[in-house]
């Protein structure tokens, strides 16, 4: 019974998958298809005028742009499922190397920041709960409004001039200094760097955790059950650490979880700003340049990054949340 | 059924000097309960919920509180209990066994001394198994093994302290808040609205926990608006109305058509039942925060006459109980 839910649940999730992936597939072309950029023009770049009218024709024919959408479509999607994405204009490299590289980076620094602010904003949320309508509660609720009406590359702009400019402790950009080789970077380096994208990235990110944990918290506490275990002679940290933060943690995780698809739009503001080599920085790249094979390429794979993400929200709902857990067995 | 004497009642002994000059186990004067509330920027406004109340039990004894909904039942529970919101203001003396109820001693108190049964099931943390909620009361060593010998007592099974309260069911739930009173060292058990919206049977049932609970030497104090399920239980009834005790009466006074019973609110209440005439009292009590001058009753009192409007009657006893009327 219990395998056959599980079986169930896991087909369920694929086909939800499958189905989401086609639609961004499709979308994707059809945007991309009826972009004004010449994907002609865009390869052959500068040497435009070199080439003869008759050789633009050749190279149109040879990709298959004379042929109809539906059939373009279709040799693309053929590729794409025997794994090829094709090979990126910009990097003159395979998308999925690229994809991979680039994402390693935005991984550190997403992972990071998510955690930070994961963390950050749970305690936020949590004294501010317990001291609700207090000062305390006030300055920290007011803190998150204002960030969560600050834009992400605005605070990078104010970091990057109060620590890097004036200040001079932090690089201006990148991942690394420039002009040393990437074996010979240390990983203090590598730190200062990576500091102040994912600091940029984590304070945007606290908000939301932290005022959706005041909300519920409050709610918890004003819980007939709160009532109860006060009545039982709990009060204070003891109702916090045996009432609250199970109900609390719950919904914290599922956010933060299914945050996965604002932190990647928040890295991609980050990098660019701070011109740091991750992924949300070749997204913009391959945009600007008209590298229509890497779009694609991240297109697909973030679509993939915050499936994961609410999937793994899901999951760890159902891990946690005792009536998920035993009403899906039963 | 099951029995709760054995093992319970060389808890629950008292002081023998407590009981042989009858002080009471709990007593409340004059008790007021007012919240402040912020209206318009820094403009403080107050609302009365509790204006008078008095209340007395002694110990294995069951004082029923009776009152309409909306007149401050439940708030009462919590003022004892001390666990009012920070904007309340709560007024008049508290005693327990004799000595001062201060908010230190409540909080001291509470969960020990003195046990709640609260109305809803909803009371139950949704994410702690049934059993530890009813174990974080216990201080004695063996929790579980205590635990599970009371869950026996009211019939539930071992697995049931396994169960979260989602998959327990209406009735196995409000059994579990029935052995947290039952397992905690408790001399006093504030029952509040156990009965309403259970069927026959269910209600039944709680009502005769709370009997085996006052058997086993609690003293309760049982909050209602349901007057028959007070008249089943209680050995005293006080009467609440507009946040003030306007009656103390025995049980058996409640006969006939209530000519025994001193306020005509209680009469009022008696003769309203389907059993007896069925006669519904018109109009509706104050509101809180009303502004009331005489007797909270005036405006639906059949025999109010003029100085009823303008001096509040005072407590006085009349043939073994109390009554804040100006014509008994």
């Amino acid at each position: 019974m219990r395998f056959k839910r599980i079986s169930l649940y896991v087909v369920k999730k694929i086909v939800k998958l499958v189905s989401l992936l086609l639609t961004i597939c499709i979308l994707s072309f059809l945007l991309v298809s009826y972009s004004p950029i010449d994907p002609v023009q865009t390869y052959v770049g500068a040497d435009m005028m070199r080439v003869s009218p008759e050789q633009q024709e050749n190279i149109a024919t040879y990709w298959g742009l004379d042929e109809s959408r539906t059939e373009q479509f279709l040799s693309w999607g053929k590729a794409v499922l025997e794994g090829n994405l094709g090979t990126s204009l910009i990097y003159r490299d395979s998308v999925a190397d690229v994809i991979a590289e680039r994402f390693l980076a935005s991984l550190v620094l997403m992972g990071f920041a998510w955690v930070l602010s994961g963390i950050f904003g749970f305690l936020l949320g949590i004294v501010a709960g317990m001291r609700e309508g207090t000062i305390v509660d006030r300055i920290i609720k007011g803190y998150c409004f204002l960030l969560a009406s600050t834009p992400a590359f605005w605070l990078g702009l104010l970091l990057l001039m109060l620590f890097s400019v004036s200040l001079g402790w932090f690089p201006v950009g990148l991942a690394s200094p420039a002009g040393i080789l990437a074996e010979d970077v240390t990983f203090i380096e590598r730190v200062r760097h990576l500091f102040l994208p994912a600091l940029t990235l984590s304070i945007v990110g606290v908000a939301n955790v932290a005022l959706h944990t005041r909300q519920k918290l409050i709610e918890v506490l004003q819980s007939e059950f709160a009532r109860f275990a006060k009545a039982k002679g709990e009060n204070g940290f003891s109702l916090l650490w045996r009432h609250g933060l199970r109900n609390i943690s719950l919904p914290a995780i599922s956010l933060h979880f299914a945050s996965f698809g604002e932190l990647f739009g928040g890295a991609v503001l980050a990098e660019q700003v701070f011109s740091y080599p991750g992924l949300g920085q070749a997204v913009v790249q391959a945009g600007l340049g008209g590298d229509v094979p890497l779009l694609l390429g991240i297109v697909l794979f973030s679509t993939l990054f915050v499936f994961a993400g609410n999937l793994l929200a899901d999951l760890l709902y159902k891990l946690i949340d005792p009536r998920m857990r035993k009403g899906e067995v039963q | 059924m099951m029995d709760i004497n054995q093992v319970e009642k060389s808890d629950h002994t008292l002081p023998n000097s407590l009981i042989k000059d009858k002080t009471p186990l709990f007593e409340v004067n004059h008790l007021s309960l007012t919240f402040r509330q912020y209206k318009k920027g820094l403009r403080e406004s107050s609302t009365q919920v509790i204006r008078d109340f008095s209340l007395k039990i002694h110990q294995g004894e069951i004082v029923a509180v009776v009152g309409a909904s909306g007149s401050g039942k439940s708030l009462l529970a919590d003022a004892i209990l001390g666990i009012l919101p920070e904007n309340a203001d709560v007024k008049g003396d508290l005693k327990f066994a004799g000595e001062e109820l201060t908010m230190e001693k409540q909080m001291l108190l509470r969960g020990k001394d003195i046990s709640l049964i609260p109305q809803s099931t909803n009371a139950l943390d949704p994410l702690m198994k049934a059993g530890k909620q009813v174990q974080s009361v216990i201080k004695r060593k063996n929790k579980k093994s205590i635990q599970e010998r009371i869950f026996h007592k009211v019939g539930l099974s071992k697995k049931a302290g396994e169960m979260y309260p989602f998959e327990l069911s209406g009735g196995m739930a409000r059994r579990v808040l029935v052995s947290t009173a039952m397992v905690s060292e408790a001399k006093l058990v504030i029952a509040d609205e156990p009965t309403p919206g259970l069927d026959e049977h269910a209600r039944n049932e709680t009502i005769h926990y709370i009997k085996q609970l006052a058997d086993g030497g609690k003293s309760i104090m049982f909050i209602t608006h349901d007057i028959t399920a007070a008249l089943e239980v209680a050995d005293k009834v006080a009467v609440f109305y507009a946040g003030e005790t306007v009656e103390i009466a025995n049980i058996d006074d409640f006969t006939g058509k209530g000519e025994n019973l001193r306020h005509p609110y209680t009469r009022a209440l008696w003769n309203a039942l389907p059993q007896n005439d069925f006669i519904p009292l018109k109009g509706s009590q104050p509101l809180p925060g009303e502004t009331i001058n005489g007797c909270a009753f005036e405006s639906r009192c059949p025999i109010a006459v003029e100085y009823c409007a303008q001096k509040p009657p005072q407590n006085k006893s009349v043939s073994g109980g109390i009554v804040r009327c100006f014509h008994a």
